[in-house]
């Protein structure tokens, strides 16, 4: 080892490198375990996993409500003639072609429902305004005390928002998005998987 | 390298912050330019380990209160829930586990270097005290943290311990208590002194004992005051070098070293053969079910085989109690007329050499089954030279040989 | 006294390495039990036996005995896949990420054995494989107690033998003092293949009772090379700057 200065400004400069190099790999190897420690554990992945609904009794014109992490979600057997009014909704609502709410991509369609069970509207029924859950106006016109003109759909008590039978939002209304569709799947013998999809897997 | 316009900037912000609060010179003071003994050897890397393990112990502590329940319910479930669900949860766990025994490792050691060096002797009674008084809520701390998994040792011995204050004063175990028995109020309790009272209390007693000692200077293996000779122009201890880089760098060392055995334990051996996790404490607390063999966790079983050594019981407690406030006295019963155990006579070296054979035995003896034969007078014998090393100690280091202490600092 | 510190120093690491094996001979220290036990053959981690395992704690001991800290999909780390976990370790219709309960009622379960069935998640941090191996084989019969069944290493404990049909019944013969076990009714299994069964059984329960010990090892030896690594960085750093001391 030599003695002079140059030599050991360049070792002592190294040296300081390489501990500060291995401080700041320890400090992030101690780091992770702690970070990760605080995401969700198995107990919540577990409470939160996807939920199976049995929709083969479902008839049409009915809705089913269910529970998926936390929140209720509707399956809604739409019929023909419900599906039908939907397209004549477009101007009464802010977001028909559905570009900023929440869907998965194989139901960013006119009936927000997948190509399989095009008529069963699976949506999580928590209004996109303040998160009250809206209520069933699902009948056409006045029977439900909506006016002449109501194409059917929810309303949600707590700050008036309406939505037709996609759960489109109208326009004029507090809340901003349609409500959220989430990520579900149809398995054999008429069953509903909410929470996964083909994307990601069961 | 920064450039000169960087320089001004870092020197601009140091300015700011010195104008309004006295970092650079609290760093000057106690970490640049405090001058400590250029002679320190292994058994001064202790005070620092014990810094480093609080830091742990707070650090794990906290982040496994995010999911420990304090309720004699769902205790010893969310230790399990901890263990198995929560990420790294089981990492955290051991890590706090094998923290709480190292800490126990670590003071000790720190205690005996005290001891050997003569460091509570003057000017250093102070912080002496302050490291006792550390000591005190460490063991607090330690006894209340080992009730919060509710296994079956949590349980029953909390409710031994505790049933020892009956013998000062009955209304005292049931106001510790908060019920008739160690119950869910105990707990509740017990978790509220362990996570917030206790820690608060040992973080301010860390930051006064630092404080005590560099307002005096530290210690060394020599027991000799490096303060008596300065530089006349630097007014430097001449055998004195910067606390920062020196110790910092060599305590940096020690640290890896410590956290290599930390790691070992944490890693391959967290149970310590039952010594650090028991294995009756797998078992939940069953109020109606006494464990045959109860027994304190090893850092407690000195203490408690002098408890045990006397037969009456309210002695029993005297007896351990004045086993750990006896250290107190230290200060002013020692009258010899060098600090360091290297300068000592024989009288003095076999005095020490008893005392922590004895200490060590005590700490075997308390792990032990009472009813074995040897077990009883092994405690008596070795009590009785635990008290003596305190008691005849004004005695035997007056009349102790010792050789003249060097002026200046030798290895 | 350079001579003094080097000596203590030894003593120091002797006592350190005495304290280490100890702790990493990894044997409970339970109460003080004068009991000869079986050395339990696992091989941990062992994933064909922990599976078999598995299949044998879900069909005999499920019934009685939960493992309420452990969830099904859990046993996806000894190569289950979920398909596999509901087909053959599932009966009632749980979810994946449900933990392993048991239906029977904790008052029935007073009322039949005096004690409710322990719960089995941490048993084996209590009692040891050894202990739970040689307590598996060693079920004899015993008309006195209420179940027809004693066992050599838990003394009138009130499980009756699960797995007699397995194993086949053992006697306890011989004179006082030199009493031992005779098989005098064979079972099924063939006494290598019980060893081999209760062995599996052994293994899981061992892997139950900490499901993350073989990812604590393999991080371990990481952790391990890592401060080695630090400690002659750190010391190459610390002696680098010290010889401006003296």
């Amino acid at each position: 080892m030599s003695d002079s200065h140059s030599d050991n400004g360049g070792r002592r400069r190294f040296l300081i490198g390489a501990a500060g190099a291995l401080g700041a790999a320890g400090a992030a190897a101690v780091a992770t375990p702690f970070i990760m420690s605080m995401l969700p554990s198995a107990r919540a992945k577990a409470a939160g996993a996807p939920v199976e609904i049995d929709v083969s009794k479902l008839e049409a014109g009915m809705m089913m409500t269910s529970e998926w992490r936390g929140q209720p979600v509707w399956v809604v057997n739409r019929t023909p003639e419900t599906l039908a009014q939907l397209a004549k909704n477009a101007d009464r609502l802010r977001d028909p072609g559905s570009e900023n709410s929440e869907q998965p991509e194989y139901c960013k369609n006119p009936n927000r429902s997948s190509a399989e069970h095009p008529n069963l509207l699976v949506v999580v029924g928590i209004c996109t305004h303040l998160g009250c859950s809206p209520q069933d106006r699902m009948k056409a016109g006045n029977a439900a005390g909506m006016g002449e003109d109501w194409p059917g759909g929810f309303f949600c008590p707590c700050h008036g928002s309406k939505f037709d039978m996609a759960a489109r939002v109208f326009q004029n209304v507090p809340a901003p998005l349609n409500m959220r569709i989430p990520p579900h799947m149809y398995l054999a013998d008429g069953r509903l998987l909410v929470g996964a999809d083909k994307s990601k897997g069961a | 390298m920064s450039t000169a316009s960087e320089n001004t900037k870092l020197a601009q912000v140091t300015q700011w912050i010195d104008a309004r609060f006295p970092m650079s010179s609290l760093w000057r003071d106690h970490i640049s330019e405090y001058y400590a003994p250029k002679n320190f050897n292994f058994w001064y890397y202790f005070g620092s380990l014990a810094m480093l393990v609080l830091v742990i112990q707070l650090v794990t502590g906290i982040f496994l209160t995010m999911n420990y329940k304090p309720d004699a319910r769902y205790a010893f479930a969310s230790v399990e829930y901890i263990m198995r669900d929560v990420n790294y949860g089981w990492l955290i766990r051991y890590m706090h586990s094998t923290g709480a025994s190292m800490f126990f490792v670590v003071v000790y050691l720190h205690m005996c270097r005290g001891l050997m060096y003569g460091s509570y002797r003057k000017p250093r009674e102070l912080v002496w005290i302050i490291g006792m008084a550390i000591y005190l809520c460490l063991m607090g701390e330690a006894f209340m943290g080992y009730l919060l998994p509710w296994g079956q040792m949590s349980y029953w011995g909390a409710q031994v311990i505790i049933s020892l204050f009956d013998a000062i004063s009955p209304p005292l175990a049931l106001w510790i208590r908060g019920d008739f028995v160690v119950s869910d109020a105990t707990l509740n309790r017990f978790f509220a002194f362990h996570v917030i009272a206790l820690p608060l209390v040992l973080v301010g007693l860390v930051l006064v004992h630092i404080i005590a000692l560099h307002e005096v200077g530290s210690n060394n293996p020599d027991g000799v005051e490096i303060k008596k000779h300065k530089d006349p122009v630097t007014h430097k201890p001449l055998d004195g070098i910067n606390f920062h880089p020196y110790y910092t760098l060599k305590d940096l060392v020690g640290v890896s070293v410590f956290l290599g055995i930390f790691s070992a334990v944490v890693f391959f051996a967290p149970e310590m053969g039952g010594y650090f996790l028991e294995a009756n404490n797998f078992i939940p607390a069953d109020p109606m079910k006494t464990p045959p063999h109860i027994a304190p966790v090893w850092y407690f079983t000195p203490f408690y085989a002098i408890l045990r050594a006397i037969p009456q019981k309210q002695l029993g407690v005297i007896a351990m109690g004045a086993a750990v406030m006896i250290f107190l006295a230290l200060p002013w019963l020692d009258r010899g007329l060098v600090k360091s155990i290297r300068y000592r006579g024989t009288l003095y070296k076999t005095a020490f050499g008893l005392f922590i054979t004895a200490f060590l035995i005590l700490g075997y003896m308390g792990t032990q089954d009472p009813n074995l034969w040897y077990v009883n007078p092994t405690s008596q014998i070795c009590t009785v030279i635990y008290f003596s090393f305190f008691l005849l100690m004004p005695i035997y280091t007056r009349m102790d040989k010792s050789r003249q202490a060097p002026d200046r600092v030798t290895s | 006294m350079k001579q003094h510190s080097r000596l203590m120093k030894l003593l120091f690491s002797l006592a350190a390495l005495t304290a280490l094996s100890a702790g990493l001979a990894g044997q409970p220290v339970l109460a003080h039990e004068e009991l000869t036990l079986e050395r339990a053959p696992i091989v941990e981690g062992d994933k064909a036996s922990l599976q078999r395992g598995a299949r044998a704690f879900a069909n005999y001991c499920q019934s009685c005995h939960s493992a309420q800290y452990l969830r099904y999909s859990r046993l996806t780390d000894i190569g289950l896949s979920e398909e596999e976990i509901k087909a053959n370790l599932m009966f009632a219709s749980e979810k994946i990420g449900d933990t392993m309960t048991v239906a029977m009622d904790k008052s029935d379960a007073k009322a039949w054995f005096g004690n409710p069935p322990p719960d089995l998640s941490v048993e084996a941090r209590v009692r040891g494989a050894d202990w739970l191996y040689s307590y598996l084989r060693g079920f004899y019969k015993d008309p006195s107690r209420p179940t027809g069944w004693n066992n050599t290493v838990y003394h009138n404990v009130g499980m009756p033998h699960v797995l007699y049909e397995l194993q086949g019944v053992q006697n306890m013969v011989g004179e006082e003092g030199a009493k031992s076990l005779k098989l005098v009714h064979p079972g099924k299994l063939s006494e290598a293949e019980y060893s081999q069964f209760t062995a599996d059984l052994v293994n899981y329960l061992v892997w139950m009772a900490e499901p993350a010990k073989s990812t604590r090892i393999q991080i371990g030896v990481l952790a391990i090379f890592f401060f080695v690594l630090a400690f002659f960085v750190t010391l190459a750093l610390k002696k680098e700057f010290w010889k401006d001391i003296h």
